[in-house]
């Protein structure tokens, strides 16, 4: 019996540590949740893999941790949402050149009831400061993402510094987007999110869109090329052919034809 | 709140109905923990059997320190390996990071510590038992350790299916050192996260009653082989 076993076990591990050394065309994607969870990249990569035979591998983190995976050379091409992290990852040479993608918005989600009564405002900043006004629950990332980035700028533009109310009113989650609209939904909180990964949401509970439009939720998404002279190991030529896609006529149709429930989720915006 | 009742039986009708993907990420998980467990007891069991009839100085600290690495966080030994194995870590050179090898070395140290620990433990019982035996034959407590482990070899069982249970279920070392990635590294514990980072509570759920399912199948089957197994020994006894 042991014998079988251990004979199982060597096929079971031949099968298991054989692809990843065979296959060698393949690039590896350091991305955001928003990206995965809103289903646009499952929708666009099948195009990208088809007319060139490499295989697109998504590492789906939050944008301050794929920057600094990125940074240790895990990954070839960085696809995230935060320009000015972005800028400096770019000016300290970890990578090549920053390119816009995308863009879509962010939005202030709430329960029904709004205690802070901010429905149909289109002042993001003055959302916030009704908010902590009346210490309604607020659940943020809290995790350095590129939402949390922006709702971290949105509280300076109000002049409030939420961190010192931390505990009581204003909740640090310190976890990924799916997470803190779970929590959000949960509790009855107001959060931060992108619009994408809002309407792929299916826990929404009794949370909905309160506050949008304000040109500060302005949510742009930029790819770069890690830069191979920082790691040898970053699979430039094929990583600079992804981005070539993205940017490109076919990549820039197939994000504007992605859909979710008939509404478009991203709006392509490459020079 | 989602119908949990119809998402349940979406995800028994994915199961049943053998949608490739799922299925994919069903056998992917069983090879990454079987070939974790069979790692773990590789080094784990030989290593507590040591421990168990060896006496030397420092052996009672060795072995609280093994009993307390039964703890050890996945996460912090996701990080671990995520840190051995980067391209600006000391085996980057390997190109391992997100590929099922480097979720079976992480599984690997995780169930290792449980599999070394649960020997030491049955073996130093039986070592109790047979001392007299191994003494008369005049064999020295290190050359007992394989017979003493042959001996031991149903009672082990269990401790393969205590690693087993720990692998098989973990999610925060093979979510860093995976990357969760679809058709390559994603597996029933990452695709139960991500599903419920989406919202999808009640299809998280559902896979997770499969991966008990998956779990229970396991033991039982590992159950009857040793329970035909006690059997011969006792025809042949």
């Amino acid at each position: 019996m042991f014998r079988a076993v251990f004979t199982s076990a060597l096929v079971l591990f031949g099968i298991v540590a054989n692809p990843a050394a065979a296959e060698e065309a393949f690039i590896i994607v350091q991305s955001t949740t928003s990206t995965q969870n809103s289903g646009l990249l499952e929708f666009i990569l099948p195009g990208f893999e088809a007319e060139t035979g490499i295989e697109v591998r998504v590492v789906a983190v939050g944008t301050g941790q794929a920057i600094r995976n990125a940074r240790n050379g895990d990954g070839d091409v960085l696809l995230v949402h935060a320009k000015p992290a972005e800028e400096a990852f770019v000016a300290e040479g970890w990578g090549i050149e920053r390119r816009d993608v995308m863009y879509n918005d962010f939005v202030i989600v709430g329960p029904r009831s709004d205690r802070a009564h901010i429905k149909g405002m289109t002042d993001a900043a003055a959302a916030l400061t009704a908010i902590a006004n009346v210490g309604a629950t607020f659940a943020s990332r809290a995790d350095d993402s590129g939402t949390h980035q922006a709702e971290m700028r949105l509280w300076q533009n109000a002049g409030i510094d939420p961190t010192a109310a931390s505990g009581t009113w204003y909740r640090e989650t310190g976890s990924g987007m799916g997470a803190t609209l779970n929590l959000a939904a949960g509790m009855g909180a107001y959060a931060l999110t992108d619009r994408a990964t809002w309407l792929a949401f299916a826990n929404k509970g009794d949370l909905a869109v309160l506050v949008e439009g304000d040109p500060r939720l302005f949510n742009q998404y930029g790819v770069i090329l890690v830069n191979p002279e920082k790691h040898p190991g970053v699979r430039a030529a094929a990583g600079q052919r992804f981005i070539d896609w993205l940017t490109g006529p076919d990549g820039q149709a197939a994000i504007a034809s992605y859909r979710l429930e008939g509404e478009q989720l991203f709006f392509p915006n490459a020079r | 709140m989602q119908n949990f009742a119809s998402e349940f039986s979406r995800a028994t009708q994915l199961v049943l109905t053998g949608d490739p993907d799922l299925w994919a990420i069903v056998v992917l998980s069983l090879q990454v923990s079987v070939c974790a467990v069979l790692i773990s007891a590789v080094i784990g069991m030989p290593v507590g059997a040591a421990l168990a009839v060896a006496r030397f100085p420092g052996r009672r600290a060795l072995i609280i320190l093994m009993n307390a690495l039964m703890g050890f966080p996945p996460v912090v030994v996701g990080l671990l390996v995520y840190l051995m194995l980067s391209r600006s870590g000391p085996l980057g050179v390997l190109e391992l990071l997100y590929t099922p090898t480097a979720m079976i070395i992480a599984q690997t140290v995780l169930v290792t510590p449980i599999i070394a620990a649960l020997t030491r433990q049955v073996v130093e019982l039986l070592a109790e038992e047979y001392s007299e035996q191994l003494r008369s034959l005049g064999v020295s407590r290190l050359a007992s350790v394989p017979t003493l482990l042959w001996d031991a070899r149903l009672a082990l069982v269990t401790a393969l299916l205590a690693g087993f249970g720990r692998a098989i279920a973990e999610v925060g070392a093979v979510i860093i050192v995976g990357g969760n990635i679809n058709h390559v590294t994603r597996v029933m514990t990452t695709t139960i996260a991500l599903e419920t980072s989406k919202g999808n509570l009640a299809l998280a759920l559902a896979l997770g009653a499969i991966l008990i399912g998956i779990a229970v199948a396991v033991n039982a089957m590992v159950s009857a082989l040793t329970l035909r197994a006690e059997q011969e020994g006792l025809r042949h006894a």
